[in-house]
């Protein structure tokens, strides 16, 4: 495909120069230190793409676990304080050390500055300390998990958390706490290099769809993860000092913590969202061969959820004590955050018609991600009133609501992010026919697992519980033998990317026909500073300017405009 | 942006003066009882003073739109934490739906 | 920051100019104070939240903090402020000894602050109003729960947390005066200077709005202190 920006052409030398011919961010220099001590973007997206899916892999085997013991009624695998710790756990390092960095840490440390056209973020030394606080962070979660783990579910409610609970609290609670700087520093990076570093002639509404969702990713990333820092903090000081500030008994309420709480964790919810929205708005725009229909309205949409997400929080506390006045703003607002999503869906189904639609790995994943995440987004919708929430709050429902969004939705979005841009991240590309069957299996793996759940909901199973009534039991067995389906189609892509690397096709610069600056003008690998030497990226085009021609080569490749 | 512009030394020293005069007032105004207002008064004073040291030490005024969105941004997210948390423990009891009452 | 490291007049290689470099420098500041006016403000809610339920405890146990001591602090830390513009306004003017000057005068009124704070804890301590189990308010005879607990965890968590912001300020600032010897600041190139102002700004205005919340609650109750409920 050739470039329609009206810069300077690179020399043709360079154009497809394979990989092992020129220096790449990859070979500049090697050894451990090289890679520890880096400030190159890219460098520090690997480091943090190693780190999560080891953290990704013992969530996993916590959720194998989990499902193993219920496959029976009984519970005859665990004891029931094992399992509490399995789920908190669970819980603590999918969402904290896997979700929520994942889209940022990886595909945005990798792509935001390329993308803008520019050689690095504006504080890389800053990128690479958040990279070390992420790893202090785990290693500290990991610390916790190997010396008995803590009980209390990731949400910590007081007062058991504050008072009651015999696990390490107390140090979970810190290993979070420094956790949360990590994801501060990185979305004050996106935020300050989006506003100052834009290439000329990219102005805010030429930039892919993917940096609009970095950016309201980031916002929420700045202005929800130091609410949390304060609220772990004071349940620190609660454990350590007996403070008071979440103990009835001392005149504190565990409500308060909940609002302190849920305030920073449900516009988390959209940290891990978001960005999955950007990359599949990225990829339905290059397999469509389309520009993307309604733009701007995706754009402020993102904005939109990222403000939207702050004022619904209550939505988790409907049955907590909380005033009904409360419950009824929370959950009108609630009903209110879903419409910026579905304009978006609206907006990826209108680009998809009429377009170009092929099926490779990267779109099974974002078509896969549309179905399941629109499931997961209705779902909640139903937990948005406060009625239908009493009679399914803390059942599967909300298990099965919420693994849809975040697996069905967040973890496709991953996959389908992960196998877009592989080719220009590692300069190899991975096996597309395996990589297509492991996506397959992954989807009816998923829904195996996750929609038995709903039902188990609906008929009043409880969460959080290693035994239930026998009436359960043939929807758990079904949803513990999806489960397995879905890890092996995990662990089959783990496999067939490891291959890659060694025995993947050399990939050109632009395999997919992408339009884009990492596809455009940037190789595969890039180099250290991300373009030629001293090009100066200039952009004059707005984004997904597919021509007529590219948009029809395939459907109508006769008629000429 | 901020570099460009030098505020006059003047201007420092009228702010200081005015934040040690309404130190001293917000002092004054609390050894009074004014029933519900006292509260407010307080806020309100320390409101001008927090407004002086961001507008003039901190060269607010003289800085571009977006510094001072991002400065007043801060504000406006912790004002939705307080009156959304307020707002439930403000309504407590307020309506006495039998379904609310277990 | 990436500046810090370039003050002898570099340019960072990821920037285009050094205005574009100062302008995502101070933009970075401004981005990570908004994060702390969200940190400091979860302790806000909760004070809020707790105010509002049990007034009449906050004021008895506000009764017992020294007002005039807290008011002098508080112009103690209007003075570090007026020091810490001016060494930025003589950074501006390309003063060294202005630089040094200011931040050597911001200093001084910090560790006055701090030394003020050190004794009102200490007193604190030697009446047995710090939360935990040696907490006594006084309540001889009442059997009620004492939400006085609750306004003295959230005291010393608030006015902890600012002193710790505070010490965080000094010892960056022994750090600059010892760059602004060395020359490292040019009118052209004296982010750091500038920067940092915000941050001490920043953490005065915090205790402009923690002095009148801890202070001056109870300080029109007449006995400042006996029990008085």
């Amino acid at each position: 495909m050739s470039s329609t920006l009206l810069t300077p052409p690179a020399p043709a030398a360079h154009a497809s120069q394979p990989a092992k011919e020129r220096t790449t961010y990859l070979t500049a220099d090697y050894g451990w230190k090289s890679w520890l001590f880096t400030v190159d973007h890219k460098r520090i997206a690997i480091l943090y793409l190693i780190s999560i899916m080891v953290f990704f892999l013992i969530g996993g085997t916590f959720a194998i676990l989990m499902r193993a013991e219920l496959l029976t009624p009984k519970g005859d695998l665990f004891e029931a304080e094992t399992y509490n710790k399995l789920f908190t756990m669970h819980g603590v390092v999918m969402i904290f050390f896997f979700l929520i960095p994942s889209i940022p840490a990886v595909l945005g440390n990798f792509l935001v500055p390329i993308m803008i056209g520019t050689k690095d973020l504006a504080f890389p030394k800053i990128n690479l300390l958040s990279w070390y606080i992420y790893v202090v962070g785990g290693g500290a979660t990991l610390y916790v998990a190997i010396t008995g783990g803590v009980d209390t579910g990731w949400t910590f409610y007081a007062p058991y958390s504050s008072t009651y609970a015999n696990t390490n609290v107390a140090a979970v609670a810190i290993a979070v706490f420094i956790t949360g700087f990590s994801s501060i520093l990185t979305g004050l990076n996106f935020i300050v290099t989006i506003h100052k570093m834009r290439a000329p002639g990219m102005t805010w509404f030429r930039m892919p769809l993917f940096l609009w969702a970095q950016y309201a990713t980031s916002l929420i990333m700045m202005l929800g993860t130091p609410v949390l820092a304060i609220t772990v903090l004071l349940l620190f000081a609660e454990r350590a000092f007996h403070i008071g500030v979440f103990d009835p008994a001392l005149g504190g309420d565990p409500v308060l913590f909940q609002h302190l709480f849920w305030f920073y964790s449900h516009p988390a919810v959209y940290i891990m969202i978001l960005p999955g929205m950007g990359v599949v708005s990225e990829i339905i725009a290059c397999f469509s061969k389309k520009r993307m229909f309604g733009y701007h309205f995706i754009a402020f949409s993102s904005l939109a959820i990222a403000i939207f997400g702050f004022v619904v929080w209550g939505h988790h506390m409907f049955v907590s004590g909380q005033s009904a006045y409360a419950g009824m703003v929370f959950s009108f607002l609630t009903m209110l955050v879903a419409i910026p999503s579905a304009v978006k869906v609206f907006n990826w189904i209108a680009t998809l018609y009429k377009g170009q639609v092929s099926l490779e790995t990267p779109m099974l994943y974002a078509l896969g991600f549309i179905g399941l995440f629109t499931i997961g987004g209705v779902t909640g919708l139903f937990l948005a009133v406060m009625g239908l929430d009493r009679h399914v709050h803390d059942t599967y429902f909300v298990v099965a609501h919420f693994h849809y969004v975040m697996v069905g939705g967040m973890v496709m979005a991953f996959m389908g992010g992960i196998h877009f841009w592989w080719s220009k991240m590692f300069g190899r590309m991975y096996p597309e026919a395996m990589a297509q069957f492991a996506a397959v299996v992954i989807f009816v793996g998923f829904n195996f697992t996750f929609f038995p759940q709903f039902i188990l909901g609906y008929m009043g199973m409880p969460r959080r519980y290693h035994q239930y009534n026998d009436e359960f039991t043939v929807l758990n067995v079904l949803s513990s033998a999806g489960a397995t389906i879905l890890g092996s189609g995990f662990l089959m892509s783990i496999c067939y990317f490891i291959w890659s690397f060694k025995w993947g096709k050399q990939a050109p610069q632009n395999p997919w026909g992408a339009k884009g600056l990492e596809w455009e003008k940037a190789q595969s690998p890039p180099p250290t500073f991300n373009f030629e030497d001293g090009e100066r990226i200039v952009v004059t085009e707005d984004a997904y300017a597919y021509t007529y021609e590219e948009s029809h080569a395939r459907t109508a490749p006769e008629v000429k405009k | 942006m901020t570099a460009q512009h030098t505020v006059p030394l003047k201007i420092y020293f009228g702010v200081f003066i005015a934040l040690c005069v309404l130190t001293g007032l917000t002092v004054w105004t609390a050894k009074h009882d004014y029933g519900a207002l006292n509260t407010p008064i307080a806020l309100s004073i320390a409101g001008v003073k927090a407004l002086l040291v961001i507008m003039f030490f901190m060269h607010v005024k003289y800085s571009s739109k977006l510094t001072q969105l991002f400065a007043f941004a801060g504000f406006f997210w912790l004002a939705i934490l307080l009156v959304f948390t307020l707002q439930d423990f403000m309504t407590r009891g307020m309506l006495n739906v039998y379904f609310f009452k277990t | 920051m990436s500046d810090h490291a370039h003050s002898t007049f570099g340019l960072a290689h990821h920037f285009d100019d050094l205005e574009q470099q100062h302008e995502t420098g101070t933009l970075g500041m401004w981005a990570f104070l908004l994060t702390e006016v969200l940190f400091f403000g979860g302790m806000f809610g909760a004070y809020a939240v707790y105010r509002w339920s049990y007034p009449l405890d906050f004021q008895a146990a506000s009764a017992r903090l020294d007002v005039d001591l807290g008011g002098i602090n508080t112009i103690v830390l209007i003075f570090s402020s007026l020091t810490m513009a001016l060494g930025v306004y003589a950074a501006q003017k390309g003063s060294k000894n202005g630089i040094i000057a200011g931040l050597l005068a911001t200093m001084f009124f910090g560790a006055i602050f701090l030394v003020v704070k050190y004794f009102e804890y200490k007193e604190k301590w030697e009446h047995h109003l710090i939360p935990g189990p040696n907490f006594d308010f006084g309540h001889q005879g009442h059997a009620v729960i004492g939400h006085e607990q609750l306004y003295f965890a959230l005291y010393f968590a608030m006015t902890g947390m600012h002193a710790l912001h505070m010490v965080v300020g000094m010892v960056i600032m022994c750090w600059m005066i010892k760059k602004a010897h060395r020359g490292d600041f040019t009118p052209e190139h004296y982010p750091l200077v500038e920067n940092f102002g915000l941050y001490w700004h920043f953490v005065d205005i915090v205790w402009i709005f923690l002095f009148p919340l801890l202070y001056l609650v109870g300080a029109h109750s007449g006995d400042h202190a006996g029990i008085t409920h």
